[in-house]
């Protein structure tokens, strides 16, 4: 198996994994996290892509979607700090009324 | 087996078993702790690619920044509650399934692909050399092409700095 293929495969394993994590867990936090895991995925496919056409481009991008992550980050936790100190818990199954 | 490809496997293996502990484990920092092992082992995937640029952004901006931010708050938020005795949802059966459905096709889609020769990329790409990824080329691409978008992304950085504020301030006006 050469490295391209084994990496391909294991980037989307973790996507998976995270996919699994997103759906299952009921802790607010593990859920952001097992999101980082999806996109710890993907960006693990871009860099392989790029490191095999040998361009910075991609490499750029690579570094341009970790900013976007940091954001991402800094906006969903106050959201998770403001819900869990609404209702006392950190469990996502407190808002399921969110479903309307 | 060459030492890079030996160093590979070690390096996939080690982030895959980081994202099974982060499904079975029963406490945030266990799940946090089991995602940073993850994302450095991924760091060494990349160094061993060749991307130094991106494992050393891996390793300071994830794991230095936002890992120790999420820790930070599950250090914070040590409420004792029932998603901690019952880690799993209800829908556990079906997801699983869906993801892997998910996997398969994914993986159905990457191994249906064929790896370009070196000649049909020369093609594709006239008059491109194999960049290294140092990063003084990094930084001269970076800076001279992307420079709009470094700017861009201050601005988004900004915006979100500003809504975490409001964000925060909001509730706490709500709960007087």
């Amino acid at each position: 198996m050469d490295s391209t293929r084994l990496l391909l495969a294991l980037a989307v394993t973790l996507v998976s994994l995270g996919f699994v994590g997103v759906m299952v867990r009921r802790n607010a936090l593990v859920l952001l996290m097992c999101m980082e895991l999806m996109l710890n995925g993907v960006i693990l496919s871009l860099v392989t892509f790029a490191a095999r056409s040998a361009t910075l481009d991609g490499a750029v991008l690579v570094f341009l979607v970790f900013v976007v992550a940091a954001a991402e980050i800094a906006i969903a936790i106050p959201i998770v700090l403001l819900l869990a100190r609404q209702r006392r818990t950190l469990d996502v199954g407190a808002w399921s009324e969110l479903k309307g | 087996m060459t030492w890079a490809g030996l160093l590979l496997w070690f390096f996939a293996l080690a982030a895959l078993a980081g994202g099974v502990l982060m499904l079975v484990a029963r406490h945030p920092m266990r799940v946090a702790l089991a995602l940073i092992s993850s994302m450095i082992s991924l760091a060494g995937i990349y160094a061993i690619l060749g991307v130094h640029v991106i494992a050393v952004f891996q390793v300071l901006i994830y794991v230095g920044a936002v890992m120790v931010f999420m820790v930070y708050v599950i250090m914070l938020l040590d409420l004792r509650d029932s998603s901690f005795l019952q880690r799993y949802g209800r829908a556990v059966v079906p997801s699983v399934a869906i993801a892997a459905l998910l996997a398969a096709a994914l993986g159905a889609a990457a191994g249906s692909g064929r790896t370009m020769t070196a000649a049909e990329f020369a093609m594709l790409q006239p008059g491109s050399t194999p960049a290294s990824f140092g990063v003084q080329p990094f930084s001269v691409a970076f800076l001279e092409r992307y420079w709009l978008h470094f700017e861009v992304t201050s601005v988004l950085l900004l915006a979100a700095v500003v809504a975490a504020i409001a964000v925060v301030r909001t509730g706490r006006r709500r709960d007087g």
